[in-house]
This record gives C-alpha cells, structure tokens and sequence, in this order.
C-alpha cells in the first residue's frame, strides 16, 4: 500500500481531533502548537524533549515509501476473563477508539534509505506499550517473514512491560518472541533496538537487550524494574538521571544515544554495512 | 508474618494435644479412644476448613511458607552435587545456586533460586531476588551445560528478580534477556520445577523448558500479586486482589497449558511433609527427564520452539506455527 494512502487512514482521526490543540513541553514548559510540534518530530523545539510518538507517526519518517504491514489481523482473547475497573476487552477497545491502532505494535516491510528491512514499532498509546498476545505474536511473525526472506530487522520498542490483563500469557511472550529472535539471529541475520520512552519490564528484559546493535533515543526511561517499584523497595528518591538512556550509555548498557531526526540515517549506514558484510560473506564462499 | 503459618498454629496445637493424649493413655486403663477419635475428627475438619480448596491468596501464603522446602531441600537430596560459583565477571550471588550433580545416576546440571530459610540466611541470598550477577551465571551454566551434553533441571522459587539500584546499574534487563536465550538455545533436554513462588520475567529467565511441572500450592505469575497491584492500581496493598487475578495457581497453569504437569502436595502443603514432596518432586523431574532422553539435539530445539510458538490468549483460533 503506497505510503500517503496508509498513512493518512491512520492518522485521521488523530489529526481531526489534535488539530486545533496546544501541548506542553513536560520538560521546559512550553507551549507548542501541535503541528509544529509534528512536523518538528515530536521534539520540543526549545529543549530538544522527545515525546512519545505514535507508531504511524515513526514509521512514516523512517520508510523511504512504501511501508507492507503484517500481522495486523491477530487478535487476543480475554483468557483470564480480567475485570478490575473495567473489563479487559472494554480496555482494549477504549485504547483502539483513542490511538486508532489495533494494538501496542505496527509490524511490516519497508525500504530505509535504500535498503529493504524488517520493522517493527511500539507505540507506548496502546495499553502502555504492554507485550500481550498480539505485541509477542506480531513480532514472533516479523521475524519469521523476515528471517525466510534474508532481510535485517529494526524494532523500536515503547513499552511499560507484560501486560497484567492476561498474566502468564503475556509472561509467555517473552519465551516465544525469544525463540523467534534467537532463530533468526541464529540465522545470521542482524537486528537492531531502538528503545524509546519508556523501554520496562518483559520488553526490556527480552528483544531489547537480544539485539546486535542497540539505540536509545535522548531522555528515554530505560531499565527493568519501574522507578517506583525501585524507590519503594530502597525507601528514597532515585536521582533524575537514573535509568536514562544517557546514563545506560555511560554505564555500557547500550551502543549509542541518536536524536530524532538522526534515527533513520544511522539505521540506513548500519543496513549499509550489514548489506556490504552479506555480500562479502557471499563473495567469500564462492 | 505469613498468616497461613498463624492459623496453622492452632492445628499443631490441637496435632500436640492428639500425641499427648495418645502417650498419655497408653499405659492407663481407662479407656480415651473416644476422646481421641473426637479430637482427631475437629482436627480434620479444621484442616480441611483451613486447607482444602486454598483461595490463590492463600496459596501464595502457602508458598512462601517458611518452613517449605526451598532449592536446596532439592539439590541436597540429589545423589550428589557440586556447586559451581560465579559469573566469571563480578561476583557470586547467592540468591540462585547451581552446580553439576547426579539424579538417580544421570549427571544433570542443577539450578535454583534460593531463598533464605532464616533471616540471616535471607540476607546472604536476597531473599531469593536474583541480580544480574546471578542470571549471568545461570547463563553460564546453561551454556556450560550443553558443553557436557548434561540436561538442565531448574527449581524456580522467587518473587522477582532484585529491583534495586545497583541491579538497574548492572544491566538487569540485559541478564535476564540473554538467560532467556541461553534456555532457549540449549541444546539438551530442560526441565523446569516451580517449587515456590515463580514471579515475572526473573523466574521465567530459569524457565523455558521442554517439560515445565508446578507443585500444587506454587504460584507462577506475570508478576508477583504486590507487583501487579503496583503497577495497576499504584497500591501494593492490593495484592490479594491482584492475586485473585492473576490466575496464578498451578491449576489455572494447567488448564492454560502454560504448564505441562502438578505435583501433589499434602494437605496444607509442602511444608507439612517436606521430604515426601522432594522425594516426589525428584522422580517426576526424572520421568521428565526419562521421556525427553528420546528427542535428538534438533528435535528438541525443534520441539522447544513450536511448544513457545504457540503460547498466546488466541480469539478465534491459534495462528499456524511458521518459521
Ligand atoms: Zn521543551
């Protein structure tokens, strides 16, 4: 589907009703009219503060055009028949109303900067971004498609980790979206993170840290345990910087920190060189 | 205080009162049987009221019942163990022990969380919450494992792993997810015991396993109740709530087909009769162990991977398994 096409049935209904409105820079405090802000990236023109950014938003500046989305027919069940305040399946289809996703994920086929890839994009609207059935299954497919078809896979990850409402099932998507990494790396095929704000829990502890290269974007809140859990259990306040992309790079955890508008190009340099390495390892073995 | 060892304490009472009675009528003429037999019969009744069909709160009391046997009840009554320490990198953390040993002649590599059975011993090993030290190294035995050709036996016990601050320092989510790929890649047989508490992805980084088997009153869940209350409701004290939830009880489990197997426990738990159930628990692994010894290398992993492949709350149907 050509890209202005998808893009545009997508993000219709977010545009109507954002059109008109204003948005505070939760950082600086400035007021920001929504479509510089879009057109900015997301980012806070005055500070340079990355917000969270939806899934058709992101793709839409990382594809070259066309952009194949997979697995958007998969649907979870209730299995746990979960209702606190509300029913589960009344979460999830307050969620669909207001992203305007069918789930935490948008998975499918692209070209960046020339080079055709895998990609996957959280988006932290959903349901927080949380892993269920459908987040572990569309990136589970991802990566099979992938792996048949030889091509490098990029996934940005959002995410507040396993989604409670379906317990263990969520916890089992972790086993199974590692199962589906460690083929296709097994494989020789490459994949890269891009952990964006927030990058918790099941999500952290699995394909965000399985990856051969992993970036974060500035600001975002990375780790496994939640802030609050962490001050809860040591009894005081966890300096502001802890946990921070910049700080995980400062203590190793991650290859680099790139800023927004940058994000594509260092993806397209590390297809780059992955495709230069595939096709020496061909010529090689001739 | 765990109240499930504070009602317990009026059935030990009444169980102290039964012998008393019992040694003391012994060597005496008159005839108590029917004071016995009355006692006796309050006494099932009790335990019956207090134990029979648990609430999934109470179960998790019941598995963090401090006199339930804990990982090392399991490795101690294997043939033989030895321990091997460390992540090659930091330090030893004694929250998980493993090592290889001997289960009925077969060398196995073992591995387990390990809670503290006092409050000196809970320090030492954190209460059971494994940091990244410790997932490193069970990522190293995994993989050490596979260098023997030996099969992996894991006891799970645990609230979670270690949420503190130096844990976050030391990469904890990069720990658990490469322990998670370690399991997934072993190329021997994997089987999986929860044996206590299994909470969240820091018990699930023991736990991919050809053969995953639950004693009746463990818990396994996407996180611990506490966790859970936490994260949805911002309020920890909701925990039984959470816990109701959650459908964290072996049975759920099973029904789910989340797991493959549970083992019974007596009545009021493993803490009742611990060597009984460790006993019991040893010779379900081997049975486990017995049937998957069949499988080549890459049936295994073949296996492993459609069994995880279709893990998923489907709607309508299950996907076919690709890849
Ligand atoms: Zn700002």
């Amino acid at each position: 589907m050509p890209m202005p096409e998808w893009l545009n049935r997508r993000r219709g209904k977010n545009d109507d009703r954002d059109a008109a409105q204003w948005s505070k820079c939760p950082n600086c405090g400035e007021m920001l009219y929504r479509r510089d802000l879009a057109a900015n990236l997301y980012v806070c023109s005055r500070c340079g503060y990355h917000f969270r950014m939806g899934a058709y938003d992101r793709i839409s500046t990382i594809v070259d055009g066309d952009f194949t989305e997979i697995g958007a027919e998969v649907r979870s069940s209730d299995p746990l028949l979960w209702s606190d305040r509300k029913s589960y399946p009344a979460k999830l289809a307050g969620d669909r109303e207001r992203s305007g996703l069918s789930e935490g994920i948008v998975c499918g086929f692209g070209e960046i900067g020339g080079y055709e890839a895998a990609l996957g994009v959280m988006d932290f609207h959903f349901r927080g971004g949380t892993m269920g059935t459908v987040v572990g299954e569309r990136v589970t497919l991802l990566l099979e498609e992938a792996r048949r078809r030889r091509l490098p896979c990029v996934l940005f990850t959002a995410s507040g980790g396993a989604r409670m409402e379906e317990g263990m099932f969520a916890l089992m998507q972790l086993a199974k979206t590692t199962a589906a990494v460690t083929r296709f790396m097994g494989d020789g095929n490459l994949l890269f993170t891009v952990l964006t704000d927030p990058t918790t829990g099941g999500v952290s502890a699995s394909f965000a840290f399985q990856a051969d290269v992993v970036i974060a974007e500035p600001g975002a809140m990375i780790g496994f345990a939640g802030r609050r859990v962490i001050e809860q259990t040591i009894r005081q306040r966890l300096p502001d910087r802890f946990q921070t992309a910049e700080f995980l790079l400062e203590k190793g955890h991650i290859d680099m920190v790139v800023e927004r508008r940058h994000i594509k190009d260092i993806l397209a340099r590390l297809l780059e060189y992955a495709a230069k390495g595939a096709q020496r390892l061909q010529e090689a073995s001739r | 205080m765990n109240p499930f060892a504070e009602r317990e304490k009026a059935l030990l009472e009444l169980e102290r009162r039964i012998g008393e009675l019992r040694a003391a009528t012994a060597d005496q003429p008159t005839d108590m049987s029917s004071e016995i037999a009355a006692l006796e019969s309050r006494y099932q009744e009790i335990l019956r009221d207090v134990y029979g069909r648990p609430t999934a709160w109470q179960r998790v009391h019941i598995a963090r019942h401090p006199d339930r046997p804990t990982a090392l009840e399991y490795i101690t009554a294997l043939d033989r163990f030895d321990e091997l320490h460390g992540d090659r990198y930091y330090r030893d953390d004694q929250a998980v022990v493993g090592g290889l040993g001997l289960l009925r002649g077969r060398a196995i590599m073992a591995i387990g969380q390990q809670r503290g059975r006092d409050t000196k011993e809970n320090l030492r090993r954190n209460f059971g919450m494994v940091a990244p030290e410790g997932y490193r190294k069970v990522r190293r035995l995994a993989l050490l494992a596979s260098r023997f050709g030996v099969p992996i036996v894991t006891f799970i016990d645990t609230k979670g792993a270690d949420p503190g601050i130096s844990s976050e320092e030391h990469a904890q989510s990069e720990a658990i997810a490469q322990s998670l790929v370690a399991f997934t890649n072993a190329r021997v047989p994997i089987v999986a015991a929860v044996v206590g508490e299994g909470g969240s992805g820091g018990a699930l980084a023991l736990g991919i396993a050809d053969r995953v088997i639950m004693l009746e009153n463990s818990t396994y869940s996407v996180a611990s109740p506490e966790g859970c209350a936490a994260i949805l409701w911002a309020d920890a004290s909701k925990a039984e709530e959470a816990a109701e939830h959650l459908k964290l009880t072996a049975q759920d489990l099973m029904r789910y087909g989340i797991i493959d197997e549970v083992v019974p426990e007596p009545l009021g738990g493993a803490n009742r009769d611990p060597n009984a159930v460790v006993a019991r628990v040893l010779e379900r692994v081997d049975a486990a162990l017995t049937a998957l010894e069949r499988l080549t290398p890459s049936e295994l992993l073949t296996a492993r991977y459609e069994k995880y492949r279709r893990m998923g709350a489907w709607g309508e149907r299950a996907p076919a398994v690709g890849g």
